[in-house]
């Protein structure tokens, strides 16, 4: 009898871990499938947004004004990050810096950061929390009350209307916002490097000048370039992929705000390694 | 029955384990309007969305004009939308945009016209809707009647040959179903044009109907004038138009 309970208790046990086991594999399977579908919509939706910019497709009026949205709209926020991280790391870094005898390096310590890693990087993740939020909160919005399937009714393709104009704005304005990150951050370092370690202006700048090329300016650049594009194609995605009313779109910008985060700090990583590592 | 300008051939869809459309036939007649009735959820605005390219049928065929449009490219389709209208159920309007701006945008889009020439059409199209006040208005400036009679301007304003109505007098008051109804019926004989119409309203339908056809777990179960419908021996048909919770139809 009691051989046979345990068999019936090893049996019953058995089937729990088959279960158990089954459901987790069914759970990762469900994941790496919703990852391939979300890889695969957002391929397409670059294809055919690239297809509808270099068929010269574009509305400029539209442009201009996503430019005045995205872009103007986040200057201060951008400005003010900017400053107070170009502020902060000039405070932790000048001090010691001067007691150590490297007072002479801090100009080019600080800006040789904010031009090649702070000042794109912070401005695209300002503007993600700002910018990719709006893209995807709005194309939701239109993609839960029909708007989008009224431009296609009306024979208006929403990659043309809705995409391009925001990825073109903002492919014109996150450097720019970049530069004028580069510059404030610098600044801001060197106000402080002067108020707390009473290092020169001139010193400063002369290492920042010694230290930061022209080059490391571009590819700073260059890295808001690519960061604007993810901002662009994530939020547009997630808002056109909208579903279930007022509670989708909140979560379609949520998502969209997180995974743009992490994606630009991945991709930072990734840029970095192969802009400067080999230099 | 006029010749058809649209059909629906054996077409089944289904959203993910929920069949909505089963082997569902039909034939839209040319220059008529045809009433689409059924039960909330029975699929017949996936019928409009099948007319007009927006949804791709899982198996069947969905014809315009004869020409397959379940084969079409999406640049192929977005041509041939421009003969299709379609008022939404709430309007969908661009609320980012005024009323005048929303109608105009397809004759900005497909056509050459002047901005002048463009405020005209827009206008004489507000004019025919009751609406020619409103140009400067922004969507939420206008009640559920307004917004409704301003998508019907802006799915008529490029002369279409076909157009689509989901639900026009949902959510609106008898006397504001009477004037929608009623701006339905002397669009299509503007126009020339055919219409269907997707409602529960059976007076609104009595009163522009030339055609009705009803859908049923995925499937037409009556098609013909009013008068052949309203005469259908189909109980389902004869609890649906009599509003009777007894009766065939699982509640």
């Amino acid at each position: 009898m009691a051989q046979v309970l345990r068999e019936v208790e090893d049996s019953a046990a058995a089937q729990a871990v088959e279960r158990v086991s089954v459901g987790v594999l069914a759970s990762v399977g469900r994941k790496v499938s919703d990852m391939l579908e979300y890889a695969g919509g957002l391929t397409m939706l670059m294809w055919e947004t690239v297809k509808t910019i270099f068929r010269l497709r574009i509305r400029f009026a539209e442009t201009l004004n996503q430019c005045y949205l995205l872009g103007y709209q986040s200057l201060i926020i951008v400005l003010l990050t900017s400053l107070f991280t170009g502020m902060v790391f000039s405070l932790e870094s000048a001090v010691q810096a001067v007691q150590y005898g490297f007072g002479s390096f801090v100009g080019g310590i600080v800006s040789y950061t904010v031009v090649r890693e702070l000042g794109p990087m912070l401005s695209a993740v300002v503007v993600a929390g700002r910018a990719c939020a709006a893209i995807a909160a709005e194309l939701g919005s239109m993609e839960v009350t029909e708007q989008i399937e009224a431009l296609k009714s009306l024979g208006l393709a929403p990659v043309r209307f809705l995409v391009v104009p925001r990825l073109l704005a903002l492919m014109i304005m996150l450097p720019l916002l970049t530069v004028f990150a580069d510059v404030i951050g610098v600044y801001g370092g060197q106000w402080i490097a002067h108020v707390q370690a009473h290092i020169g202006t001139e010193d400063f700048m002369a290492s920042a000048r010694q230290t930061v090329g022209f080059e490391d300016v571009v590819k700073g650049l260059f890295k808001a370039l690519v960061f604007a594009i993810v901002i662009v194609m994530i939020g547009s995605y997630q808002g056109l992929t909208t579903k279930g009313g007022a509670a989708g779109v909140g979560k379609s910008a949520t998502t969209a705000v997180v995974t743009c985060i992490i994606l630009i700090f991945i991709l930072n990583f990734v840029m970095s390694y192969f802009l400067y590592a080999g230099a | 029955m006029a010749g058809s300008i649209a059909k629906l051939d054996d077409v089944s869809v289904r959203f993910g384990q929920r069949v909505v459309l089963q082997n569902c036939s039909l034939e839209v007649p040319e220059g008529a309007i045809t009433c689409i009735i059924g039960l909330s959820g029975a699929g017949k605005s996936t019928i409009l969305r099948l007319l007009d390219g927006l949804l791709r049928p899982d198996t069947g065929h969905v014809y315009l004009r004869d020409n397959d449009i379940c084969h079409m490219r999406e640049s192929q389709l977005i041509e041939m939308r421009t003969k299709i209208g379609f008022a939404f159920q709430f309007a969908a309007l661009f609320d980012s945009m005024t009323v005048g701006d929303n109608i105009s945008l397809p004759l900005r889009e497909h056509t050459t016209l002047s901005e002048k020439e463009i405020r005209d059409i827009v206008m004489h199209t507000l004019e025919s809707v009751g609406l020619s006040h409103t140009y400067d208005n922004m969507p939420s400036e206008l009640s559920g009647g307004m917004l409704k009679r301003a998508g019907f301007a802006r799915a008529v304003v490029t002369n279409p040959e076909l157009v689509l109505y989901d639900e026009p007098t949902t959510g609106v008051d008898p006397i504001v179903t009477h004037l929608l109804t009623d701006t339905i019926k002397r669009l299509r004989k503007q126009l020339n044009a055919t219409a269907v119409v997707i409602s529960h309203d059976l007076q609104s339908i009595y009163m522009m109907a030339d055609y009705v056809a009803m859908l049923f777990e995925g499937a037409i179960i009556a098609n013909g004038t009013v008068e052949e419908v309203r005469k259908s021996n189909n109980p389902i048909v004869q609890q649906f138009l009599q509003g009777s919770e007894v009766g065939p139809i699982p509640l």
